[in-house]
């Protein structure tokens, strides 16, 4: 055997090894990320702030959204939905690239890399390409004056925790599906456009009908605007709802990140 | 005989209810070349794959360098350079830094593995590809940067699935002769195929697989002893004469075997049965006399072409 193989190392950072991979794949496009993660937030931030927020403000003022100006009420929303966004990207595409269409996952795991660093580098990746797109986000809302620098740096890890949330699930759905891709064009029109209306991200969650609620209590996005929102704004969110809200987060990303890490393992062993 | 790298005794592999290997044994000597040929669906791609440390079994023991690679995966794959039947490269990144990247999941340093590319990308015909997108490469130069991927590792064993299927036959001359140069090195080659002359060319010993089970094992030129005569006559009398004929030929050979397209005599002597052929007053519209081939071999184990 080659001596400068050890396999203990790779045991312990496999997953870093698979994650810099992807990163040097995702590199291949920054031109495209780098315009979607600008261009994004671009449009939100004229159409909401200059449109929009300037129509709901004459209309009730801040009496709505607990005296914060209406664009900055929904810019943790608006953060959540594009680490989301981002996570979503960097996890379906990989996955089904990975076990179906190059097949690369299958030549990762021929070397001491195992099944579970696979899903774990993957994710982590991801989180990376979340962390990018938030950071820029983040910086537009202070260029455009939504949010003033200080504690609402915050929205940053909270948003990426939305993120990474919801992303853990999806990526075990993507190595759980096999067969229906199609599946993952319904997710966005099904799944994502209502989470993304439903979560209180325009509105308070609350102005709803109770009967709709529910749709925001499971929603990963719900959960990292209200903690968005406490953190930037001291929007008088109770210590106990912050702590549903990171537990209710951190449980997602525990259960998604399990689930996929077994899922790989079990679909690269067949 | 020294200890084999590779040991496998019963291992079986069920899909559901399709039994795709059927307790298959056999073992791989350090620095053999060593064949499993069979028809497409025989259970080669699955003996491989649970061969290289990836696969699950379903029964069955299996040793490779004395461990089980289902319960020592990446102990076991540390060793291993494999070739999957599908080149698996990734088409985003170029020709060297494929190699880079697979290098680093070894965990190998960054200064082994810049060395090792050059050392590769000659082996591989490839210098001057070194930075072109994988994409771009032609069938023929993914396949051989999948063989040098594999070998980044300076692994025990190379296993190759089906190394030159879908590359024309230049490019499975090139091939070919790379994977005999590593032979020359000392490494353990495991392959399969469903060419005969490639099993020929390349294995030390194979096994003849069928529907998951092996159906003779042996060197190239053992099997073809056993299994057929020296020589083969094919003969064609047109599609629709060659039944006809076939009672009359059977008697003038030790065995026979009436193809769709073509009657395929066995004999010590093929010019001298064609002779007695003519002498019969039977015209074949072509005749051609070869040695036996492992293809005959097959043929003879199964009643079937290796290519249907």
């Amino acid at each position: 055997m080659n001596t400068g193989i050890d396999v203990p190392q790779i045991q312990r950072f496999g997953a870093l090894y698979i994650a810099s991979a992807r990163l040097k794949s995702m590199s291949k496009w920054k031109a495209i990320i780098a315009a979607v993660d600008i261009g994004n937030p671009l449009f939100y931030l004229i159409a909401v702030g200059v449109g929009i927020g300037v129509l709901v403000e004459q209309g009730s003022g801040t009496s709505g959204t607990n005296g914060i100006k209406y664009i900055a009420f929904i810019a943790p929303a608006l953060l959540a939905n594009s680490a989301i966004a981002a996570v979503m990207d960097e996890t379906i595409f990989p996955t089904i690239e990975g076990f179906k269409w190059r097949k690369l996952f299958f030549a990762q795991n021929a070397t001491p890399i195992t099944g579970r660093q696979i899903a774990l580098g993957v994710y982590l990746s991801a989180l990376c390409r979340a962390i990018f797109s938030v950071s820029i986000y983040y910086v537009l809302l202070l260029a455009f004056n939504v949010v003033d620098f200080g504690p609402s740096i915050l929205l940053i890890p909270i948003a990426v925790l939305g993120g990474g949330a919801f992303g853990a699930i999806i990526l075990f759905a993507a190595a759980k599906i096999e067969k229906d891709d199609q599946f993952f064009n319904i997710l966005g029109r099904l799944v994502i456009m209502p989470m993304f209306l439903f979560s209180g991200t325009f509105f308070p969650l609350s102005s709803m009908p109770i009967y709709l609620q529910p749709i925001g209590w499971i929603s990963p996005l719900w959960h990292a605007t209200e903690l968005g929102r406490e953190a930037a704004f001291d929007y008088g969110t109770s210590n106990l709802m912050v702590s549903v809200h990171l537990i209710f987060l951190s449980t997602l990303v525990a259960i998604g990140i399990t689930l996929a890490m077994r899922q790989f393992e079990r679909r690269l062993a067949k | 005989m020294s200890k084999p790298l590779i040991s496998v005794r019963g291992l079986t592999k069920v899909f559901g209810d399709f039994t795709a290997v059927d307790g298959i044994d056999f073992d791989v000597a350090k620095g053999e070349s060593f064949g499993l040929l069979g028809p497409n669906g025989a259970g080669k791609s699955t003996t491989m794959r649970i061969l290289a440390a990836t696969s699950t079994r379903t029964s069955g023991t299996v040793e490779i360098l004395d461990k089980d690679p289902e319960k020592f995966g990446p102990l076991v794959r540390a060793h291993l350079g494999v070739v999957p039947q599908q080149d698996n490269l990734d088409g985003e990144l170029t020709v060297s830094e494929n190699l880079y990247i697979y290098g680093r999941y070894f965990g190998l340093s960054k200064k082994f593995i810049k060395a090792k590319i050059e050392e590769l990308l000659e082996f591989a015909q490839l210098e001057e590809k070194r930075d072109v997108k994988v994409e771009a490469l032609s069938g023929g130069m993914k396949r051989r940067l999948t063989i040098a991927r594999g070998l980044v590792s300076e692994p025990d064993i190379l296993l190759l699935d089906e190394p030159t299927t879908g590359l024309d036959p230049q490019a499975r001359h090139i091939l070919w002769d790379r994977l005999f140069r590593l032979k020359e090195q000392g490494v353990t080659l495991v392959l399969t195929t469903h060419f005969m002359d490639e099993a020929e060319q390349l294995c030390d010993r194979l096994v003849v697989m069928d529907k998951g089970a092996i159906m003779a094992e042996g060197t190239p030129q053992g099997l073809i002893k056993e299994y057929s005569s020296k020589e083969v006559l094919e003969v064609r009398f047109g599609s629709d004469r060659n039944k006809e004929v076939a009672p009359q030929l059977s008697q003038m050979c030790e065995r026979m075997e009436t193809l769709p397209d073509r009657i395929l005599m066995y004999t010590e002597d093929g010019e001298q049965l064609l002779e007695k052929i003519a002498a019969a007053k039977m015209h074949p519209t072509t005749s051609l006399v070869r040695r036996a081939s492992l293809e005959d071999v097959f043929l003879r184990l199964t009643g079937r072409t290796l290519i249907e």
